[in-house]
């Protein structure tokens, strides 16, 4: 954080716009460059989950997929916080 | 193969300054001593004719060349101030469908047996245009600002090229605002470099001189203007040409108490 940045928070002032414009723009390149939808990466998502579901309990409001970008490589970040392992994983992936 | 070097400049976004990166480029090049054809590939809209102060004296275009009824020598427009430049229009507006990729490697190949460099202005966008200006070149420079519009073409136009195995891709950061970069109003240059990925070729800073140039038809280039955009411009030239020039900082192109407040302002304190 810089200074202005803190006094622009004492002040409750709202924050320079830059960081936005580059938080904004990581995200909707992430989309572009995987030409993945906000729709198509949250039904992904729901499959995800579905599927880890089978072997590990995780918790389902907690699990978060998305997108990353570094260097004009994206990743799809997976961060699933598992609650217990499944004692029968089921097969039928019937949830 | 031979060593000319054939340059694509584009952006995806329009308005971002290819056309006038295009004219600046090719005259510095050119007063350096390298032989220059700037080949203007937006031939449904064409500026560069305007902004070189060319447009009444093209005749023929390279759609005449092809089609065998002019010689190259007759559509090539010389710069009559630097004779080391010349101007190639790829067709003209009425003629909206000849142009394929095929076209351009043919006329690029002409091209290249007379001239070290070769600067194809790309139209904007990243459809067939697009397509076609990128078929003949080698290597390319994106021309953006430092705007989240601009950047996210850019990134899409980067992608293609990519995929057209076109390299090295630099970049040029045009409109370049140090005052609101300072204040981080503005996406600073390494936010831009970070996104893209791209090694950086040079900086443009706005300047208002940019537009009086083009009002007269004369880039800045052409004269030893002290601009700040004729010198970043120059700059670049020379860094293509392999010399190791320092990239100017925005946060030293303003000086003085304020500008000393504002990057006290900017110390990372936590």
């Amino acid at each position: 954080m810089t200074l202005k940045e803190f006094i622009d928070k004492l002040l409750g002032r709202q924050a320079a716009s830059a960081s936005t414009a580059k938080q904004r723009l990581q995200l909707v390149l992430a989309h572009d460059r995987s030409d993945l939808n906000p729709e198509l990466l949250d039904q992904m998502r729901r499959e995800i989950l579905e599927v880890v579901a089978r072997y590990v309990e995780i918790d389902l409001e907690e699990g978060d997929v998305s997108l990353e970008t570094e260097d004009r490589v994206t990743a799809l970040v997976a961060n699933l916080p598992i609650r217990r392992a499944v004692t029968q994983p089921s097969s039928g992936g019937t949830l | 193969m031979s060593t000319t070097r054939i340059i694509l400049i584009c952006s995806g976004k329009g308005g971002v300054g290819k056309t006038t990166t295009t004219a600046n480029l090719g005259i510095a090049l050119a007063r350096q001593g390298a032989k220059t054809v700037v080949l203007d590939a937006d031939f449904g809209l064409r500026n560069l004719d305007l902004l070189l102060g060319l447009e009444n004296r093209i005749v023929y275009t390279a759609q005449e060349v092809l089609a065998e009824t002019c010689r190259l020598e007759q559509a090539l427009v010389k710069h009559k101030q630097e004779p080391n430049l010349a101007l190639l229009p790829a067709g003209n507006p009425r003629m909206l469908e000849w142009l394929t990729p095929k076209d351009m490697q043919s006329i690029v190949a002409l091209l290249e047996q007379q001239f070290d460099y070769v600067l194809i202005d790309c139209p904007a966008g990243i459809e067939d245009g697009f397509k076609n200006a990128a078929a003949a070149a080698r290597e390319a420079v994106v021309v953006t600002t430092p705007e989240v519009a601009a950047v996210r073409d850019a990134d899409r136009v980067i992608g293609l090229l990519n995929t057209q195995g076109v390299t090295p891709v630099q970049l040029v950061l045009n409109r370049v605002r140090p005052k609101m970069m300072s204040n981080q109003e503005m996406l600073s240059v390494d936010d831009v470099t970070d996104i893209l990925a791209l090694p950086l070729l040079g900086l443009v800073f706005e300047d208002e001189q940019v537009i009086v140039s083009t009002n007269r038809g004369e880039p800045l280039t052409l004269n030893d203007a002290a601009s700040p955009a004729a010198q970043a411009y120059n700059n670049i030239a020379r860094r293509l040409q392999g010399e190791d020039i320092p990239l100017m900082d925005p946060s030293k192109a303003r000086r003085g108490l304020r500008a000393r407040m504002r990057n006290l302002m900017q110390t990372r304190i936590f």
